[in-house]
Order: C-alpha cells, then structure tokens, then sequence
C-alpha cells in the first residue's frame, strides 16, 4: 500500500481515525510520518493529518471580505489555512468566526471543561460576587432601604480591598 | 544541574521499575501544552521573542521543586546522537530534537519528568511512569503546572480553555497515551479489530514503529484524541477504561493460543530465544520483534521474571542512538547491526531456556 501523502513511497504507518462519526483512514511512509510530525502520538495533530491527504479539510470560513489577520502577531487566515497552527494566543479571538465549526468537528465540543489557572478563578469568583452584590445595593437604594445600602456599600469595598491586595500579593510573589 | 553524561549512563526509572499491569502495559505517558500572554507560539515568533520567552521560562522550570539537580540544556548545546538518545527515550519529541536557538529541555534526575521549552507551544510538559499509572503521571504533572502558573502567566480563555499553537491541544492541553505489549492480539490477528474499536470511540492506536499487524515489537500507542469539552479526570478514566478492556482482550487472547497453538507459541519463544542468543548481524527490526517474544516468554512463565527489566532496557538500548553512545562514534547500519547482536548476546548470555513444561502439561491436565 502506498502513502498517501507522497504516493510512491510504501506506507508503514496507518492511522485510523474517527471525525464526526466517519472513519477515516491515512496511511504515511515513514520519511512523511515524520515531516508530518506523527512520529509520536501525544505529540500528533489530528490537524496535520487532515491536511492534504486528500480528505477534506474543515477550517473557519471568512465572513468579512478580505483576509483575517491578528492585529497582535500578523498571522493571517492563509497561514492558519497552510499550516494548521496558530500565531499567537490573540488569533482566536481574530479567527473565531467560524472557529466553532472546525473545534465541534475535531473536539465534538466548543467548550472547556476542566482546570482553570487560579488567576483566572480568583477573577471569576471576585466578578460573580461583585455583580452580586451590586445588585442587591441597587434593590436596597430602590427599596429605600438605606440601612440595608450602607451595609452591602460597606461589603463591597471590603471585597474590592481584598481583592486587590491579593491581586498584589501574588504578583510581588517570588 | 546535572550533566548529560550522567543522564546517558544511567537508563531511565520507568524502564527498570514495575508498574501495575506491567506485563502488557509498558509505559504510561501524560503531557500538558501551556502557552503565555503576549509571545507568539514558537512556530510563529521570530527567534529574538524566542529567545525572549526561553530567559523568561527556563529559570523558573528550573526551580520547580521537581526539577532539583535536573538537567536543563538549550538544544544547540547537544550532539545530534545525544538528542537522538532522549527521542529513543521519549523524553523529547523528535520534532523538538530539530530545534535551533531559543530551544531547550529540562528533564528531572529520574528521567520521569521533561519540560520542552518552545516546542509547538512555549511549554510541552510530559510525565512517564511504568504500566499503567495515567492517574499518578497525571497528577505529577498537575502539581507542576499548579507551581508554574503562579509565577508564568498562561494564555487562558473561560470558554476555550488553555490556548494552544494547534487547536487540536485546545481545552485541557492534555494528551494522555499508554505504549501497550500486545502479541497474543496480533499472533491471533484480532488486532486491527480492537484498533478499530478503540477508533469508534475517539481514541488513536497506532503500531509504535510500523503497520497494523506488523508493528514492530508488537507495541502500540493508544491515546486520546480530543482534548476540548472533557475535564483532565474524564480524559484519563475514559482512556483508562478503554486499556484495561484491551489488557482483558490480550489476556483472553494469550490464553486462547496456549490452548489452541502451544506448538506455535512454544516455536516462536524458542527460536527468538536462540536467535538473539547467537546471531552476530542483527537488524533492529528483527531484534525488536525477538525482545517482543523474549517478553511475552516472561508473562508465560517460561523464561524468569527477573528479567523483565532487562528486556526492557534492550528495547531501547538496541536503538541507533543508544548503540552509537555505547560505541562513543557514529555507526553504519551494518556496523550497528554486529554491535546490537553483540549487545545481545552478552546480556542475554545467562538468560536460561525458556522452559515449557509446565504450562503444556497443565494443558494436558484440562483436557
Ligand atoms: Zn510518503
Ligand atoms: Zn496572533
């Protein structure tokens, strides 16, 4: 059986996938399993495997007239398109129309669900209490329950204090 | 810092040690993709952000309570043999092994831990046990990003998670695997059917060095796919359920062609038995398929136990990298081929006969 990516050489690595339900099957010559960068399974891009093996390639369509690129790092739409990769983290958000569509076909799923960086948790959890709380002063101010107001006005610049000295303290941490 | 000699000489911790399941499983394998804010992905940045990120990080790996007396070299500081031996040992992926400046690895004393700085993405972090041991590398290696995130600010999105140079990694940047022994699957050629079972439910399979049913030494690498919209715990358990299936699998299956082909079984054992024992040319393919029936000797009792570990370490050491540090010079492949047999018949002189009494006589009783 020959490889399908250079045809001539004969395949001795067959890799066998399913995508959306459908099994697809690819099969590389050693010298292309390398250069495809599939020498070692936890290292391998399903991405680089759908790439012109003659299988279809799924990838975020454009929605604006013209070519996409990252205000951040220059990458553009073409070179995600040849390379399967991106240029920066800021791409995402440049290349996410249409990012859903190739991340539910590769992922079945558009959606983390798994660790989070304490930095980002600690945001969250300040945010979510923070609009809480806002909005119960506003119902309070609204209720003309000025007692009530003064207490959550007192609660939120104690959390807003806590907040940023932590905020100080694992940045000056060394 | 520990120098790279030393790393050599020294095989790594999870080839001599036993791990659960260790008769089929061989290694277990967890790695993580983490990236910063503000620095392209290496394979877009210039060499001077490279570089930049390189200062930026390596120190702080280097700290990491795992890697005290670690080894940590920039990859233009290592031989093309040398980075060669850390593929053999998959400690780095050969795609890293290519890397110019801006490039490095840190890998702990026990060889158990290594951290490629600017690989796909600014940090490829990998943990390796014997058998299976997902759940431990695992958790090793989350203790380790626990400790970097603090000080390295990763690029994170609330809905996609960990952001990561191909979108493949998107989500958890978790890529778990585990390098199975599964001779009595393909000597009874069910083995592309479990390859394809394993497929239809999101997990690759792939023979380690060649084909569906000729993969080399019979050892294959099954892992998980798709990274984005399952938690760490529900990767690993689902990946982890799906092996312990397949070790079932290749237990029934060894059992089967004790019962049905003892002769054959016996033959093949035998004869990789004499062959390594006396051969003076050997090719890597044949030795690796000789060690594979040497291993599966062992797990019949056939051959003592105490020598898993030696058979082990032959798997990798009769690689061209290790052979050519073991020769302190580059090699031709016929000049490997007399030192792997070499090497093979002076650690496998005081192998015994494999010794097939007992398991073909109990056969006998059950009829
Ligand atoms: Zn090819
Ligand atoms: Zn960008």
């Amino acid at each position: 059986m020959n490889c399908d990516v250079c045809q001539k050489d004969s395949a001795s690595i067959f890799l066998t996938q399913i995508v959306d339900g459908k099994m697809q099957k690819v099969n590389l010559c050693e010298s292309c399993a390398k250069e495809k960068g599939v020498t070692d399974p936890t290292g391998f891009a399903l991405a680089d495997l759908l790439k012109g093996v003659g299988t279809e390639t799924v990838s975020p369509k454009p929605t604006v007239k013209g070519e996409l690129k990252c205000h951040n790092c220059g990458f553009t739409e073409t070179e995600f398109k040849k390379t399967g990769r991106l240029g920066c983290s800021q791409c995402y958000e440049v290349l996410s129309e249409g990012l859903d569509n190739l991340l539910e076909a590769m992922h079945r799923s558009t959606v983390h669900k798994g660790k989070v960086p304490m930095r980002y948790r600690a945001n969250k959890e300040y945010r979510d209490r923070l609009a809480d709380l806002q909005t119960h002063l506003q119902d309070s101010v609204d209720a003309e329950n000025y007692e009530e107001a003064a207490r959550l006005r007192d609660a939120i610049s104690e959390l807003k204090d806590e907040y940023s000295s932590k905020k100080n303290l694992s940045s000056s941490s060394d | 810092m520990m120098r790279f000699s030393t790393l050599l000489r020294k095989p790594a911790e999870w080839m001599r040690t036993a791990g659960p399941h260790n008769d089929i499983v061989m290694t277990s394998r967890v790695r993580l993709a983490r990236n910063l804010e503000d620095f392209p992905f290496p394979g877009w940045a210039k060499k001077d952000s490279r570089i930049k990120l390189l200062e930026k990080v390596q120190p702080q790996v280097n700290e990491l309570s795992e890697m005290k007396e670690a080894f940590s070299e920039e990859m233009t500081g290592l031989s093309a043999i040398e980075k060669q031996v850390l593929v053999e040992r998959h400690l780095i992926s050969r795609e890293h092994a290519a890397k110019g400046p801006g490039c490095a690895t840190v890998m702990n004393r026990k060889q158990t831990v290594s951290i490629m700085i600017n690989e796909e993405d600014h940090l490829r972090m990998q943990a390796i046990r014997p058998g299976l041991q997902l759940q431990s590398a695992f958790e090793n290696l989350d203790k380790i990003d626990t400790e970097l995130e603090s000080e390295l600010p990763y690029a994170f999105d609330t809905t996609y998670g960990y952001l990561t140079a191909c979108p493949t990694n998107l989500g958890t940047g978790l890529r778990a695997s585990a390098m199975l022994h599964l001779p009595g699957l393909v000597l009874s050629e069910q083995i592309n059917q479990t390859i394809q079972a394993a497929n239809k439910i999101g997990l690759a399979v792939r023979g380690l060095y060649g084909e569906g049913t000729e993969a080399l030494a019979n050892l294959f690498q099954v892992s998980n796919q798709t990274t984005l919209g399952k938690s760490e715990t529900e990767i690993i358990d689902h990946l982890e359920k799906v092996i312990l299936q397949i070790i079932e699998n290749e237990e029934n299956a060894r059992y089967k062609l004790l019962e049905e082909k003892p002769t054959m079984l016996q033959d093949q054992v035998c004869r990789a038995h004499a062959i390594l024992r006396n051969a003076h040319i050997i090719p890597s393919k044949e030795a690796l398929n000789l060690l594979s029936m040497t291993r599966l000797g062992i797990d019949l009792g056939v051959f003592p136990n105490e020598d898993r570990e030696l058979i082990n370490v032959l798997l990798t050491e009769v690689q061209p990298a290790h052979l050519q540090v073991e020769a302190k010079r580059k090699l031709t492949v016929e000049e490997r081929d007399v030192l792997r047999a070499e090497i093979l018949r002076h650690k496998l002189k005081s192998l015994t006969r494999p010794d097939f009494s007992d398991i073909l006589s109990e056969d006998r009783d059950h009829e």
